[in-house]
């Protein structure tokens, strides 16, 4: 019995206890950055594991002498509509491909799926050219347009998988029934895959949140920024870097990702391991 | 509609049902065209059009706001003569081979850890890919934080255990910088792939080990024999997905050093940003990215004889 509780703790308790603590650690310490005073963040005397003395500074500062809100307000706006509609060409775009199987349906699937391994730093160069001339350039629109390239393979390759799932006989019944193709598409097949309509939408929401580079070069006036950008142009200039309300931003920033997160985590997982293994 | 609706009633009409299936094939290909345009025409637009523009770019000496003219491989002459170009080079594998190795070894440990019934199981998975879910450019920041030379946790830590007598220059010096930013992207990699291992882990059928421990086959060899040979193609997906992200870095380099110092932490996709968009070069950043092609067909290739296979 003894035996068997030192051989857990060696191959159990003690990994998960130091992987759990090493991808923790950095939270820990962007969370009491947060509400620590400038003068106790610069004292070397003090210990820098524990909060002194909590502090809301940080974040009022963040919401006063910055435009953060309107930050998060422009990432809602992107990541929402480019969601909706990279979620909307993916379901269309699925179903064609997993069940209407016209010729060359299996070619574009393929090259759909491929187009996800494109990263977005061979394209973003050529991309702002295309941006420019298209009049988009610093409008949180270009960002619309061009995120759903990097959600809609994911989003179509997950869909493919759910419509797999989904018994062809229903569908030829109702057919038979006099529904037309649409019908059953719209009245059938959607309500059905809509566990993974959601997987989809939530990985779509949280990747364009999380976007970088894109918003970085399309977009140059402070009030169209998204928030990950905002907090690193504008609260970094030259030499002087705002801890506090660095990481407070980036804790702020992270709770809607976390919150849709913890919601539909296991959708979550299952479409991560999903869109893996089909 | 209501012809329809008679045919399925009366289906021994057969020259009826015949021009019934014909019309459903028309309407399938026309259909099937109809929907998968949205999302091919967004592609074609924003994703292969770029992804051919871009090549040309690079024969090009377009700067920011101009058209160029074609200069043939003038970029890519004056790339292969600089030494600062070796260098990221250089780099840009390091960081890849480095970081994707640690992050399957360590991802892939992880997944074997929790790859038991244990309480809280869910929750504890449920943190786990947290660093992946954060968007980087925060968790970049953090790290950013952390490696400050006077105010880091890590060093104060270090110092009261005794460690170190003298403070880290984590950013400051070029291997210390390489090494943090490596360690910061397999920090943010490691549940990528644990999460994906996992899955592999979990369809794996229990029997099979205990009828190898009857057979007397100990951890290692149930590990080599069973759980490695099962997850190797999903092993190769997850693999090959990380090494392209990893490779066509961006946001984690620019954030915590934004290539720094002495360009000893630039990668590809960071010296093309410097070049085209802080210096205006949109051909010879375009020339930069091209570099990055070469991986992009062989991670396609991989992937699409693992499909093959499967089906």
């Amino acid at each position: 019995m003894r035996e068997e509780f030192v051989a857990r703790l060696i191959k159990f308790y003690i990994p998960l206890f130091i992987f759990l603590f090493v991808l923790l650690f950095p939270f820990y310490w962007m969370f009491i950055t947060a509400f620590k005073s400038d003068m106790e963040l610069y004292d070397l005397k003090l210990n820098p594991f524990l909060i002194h003395q909590p502090t809301f500074k940080n974040v009022i500062m963040l919401f006063k002498e910055t435009l953060f809100n309107r930050w998060m307000l422009n990432t809602f706006f992107v990541s929402i509509l480019a969601t909706l509609l990279s979620l909307g060409a993916s379901l269309l775009a699925a179903y064609a491909i997993q069940r209407l199987r016209f010729k060359t349906s299996g070619t574009i699937g393929i090259s759909i799926f491929f187009s996800y391994l494109v990263p977005p730093t061979i394209i973003f160069i050529p991309l702002a050219t295309i941006i420019f001339e298209v009049r988009l350039w610093d409008s949180l629109w270009s960002l619309v347009l061009v995120y759903p390239t990097f959600l809609i393979p994911f989003c179509t390759w997950l869909l493919m998988g759910y419509f797999k799932s989904i018994p062809k006989e229903m569908e030829e019944c109702a057919m038979i029934d006099g529904a037309s193709r649409f019908r059953v598409f719209w009245q059938i097949v959607v309500p059905l895959a809509l566990p993974g309509i959601l997987s989809a939408g939530i990985f779509a929401f949280t990747l364009s949140w999380n976007e970088f580079l894109y918003a970085l070069v399309f977009i140059s006036t402070t009030t169209q920024k998204t928030v990950p950008v905002g907090l690193i142009t504008e609260l970094v200039r030259g030499d002087v870097y705002h801890w506090g309300p660095l990481m407070t931003g980036a804790l702020l920033a992270s709770v809607p990702v976390a919150l849709v997160y913890s919601f539909f985590v296991e959708h979550y997982v299952a479409g991560m391991t999903g869109a893996l293994k089909e | 509609m209501g012809n329809e609706k008679n045919l399925a009633i009366n289906p021994g009409k057969r020259l009826g049902q015949k021009w019934r299936w014909f019309s459903l094939l028309e309407d399938r290909t026309l259909l099937g065209i109809a929907f998968v345009a949205p999302a091919v025409v967004l592609l074609f637009a924003f994703l292969a059009y770029p992804l051919v523009l871009g090549i040309w770019l690079g024969f090009t000496n377009t700067v920011i706001g101009q058209k160029g003219d074609f200069i043939g491989l003038a970029n890519y002459i004056s790339l292969l003569q600089d030494q600062l170009f070796w260098k990221v080079t250089y780099f840009t594998f390091l960081y890849t081979i480095a970081a994707v190795l640690f992050k399957l070894i360590l991802g892939f440990a992880l997944a074997i850890v929790l790859n038991r019934e244990f309480r809280a199981k869910g929750f504890v998975r449920a943190i786990v890919l947290l660093p992946w879910i954060i968007p980087t450019v925060l968790s970049a920041i953090c790290f950013w934080w952390l490696f400050d030379t006077t105010f880091s946790g890590i060093t104060w830590i270090l110092m009261k255990v005794g460690l170190i007598a003298h403070k880290i220059d984590y950013l400051g010096d070029p291997t210390n910088a390489r090494i943090c930013i490596i360690v910061a992207n397999i920090w943010r990699g490691i549940p990528f792939f644990t999460i994906g291992l996992l899955a592999g882990l979990q369809t794996i059928n229990p029997t099979l080990y205990e009828a190898a421990s009857i057979d007397g086959a100990g951890g290692w060899h149930r590990f080599r024999h069973i759980t490695l040979p099962l997850v190797i193609p999903l092993l190769t997906v997850v693999t090959t997905f990380s090494t392209i992200w990893t490779f066509a870095d961006f946001q984690l380099i620019w954030v915590i050093t934004k290539g720094g110092p002495a360009n000893a932490t630039h990668v590809y996709g960071t010296l093309s940003f410097q070049r085209a968009i802080v210096g205006g070069q949109f051909g010879e950043g375009a020339a930069i990215s091209v570099f990055i092609l070469p991986v992009l067909i062989v991670c396609v290739l991989v992937t699409y004889k693992y499909l093959r296979r499967e089906e």
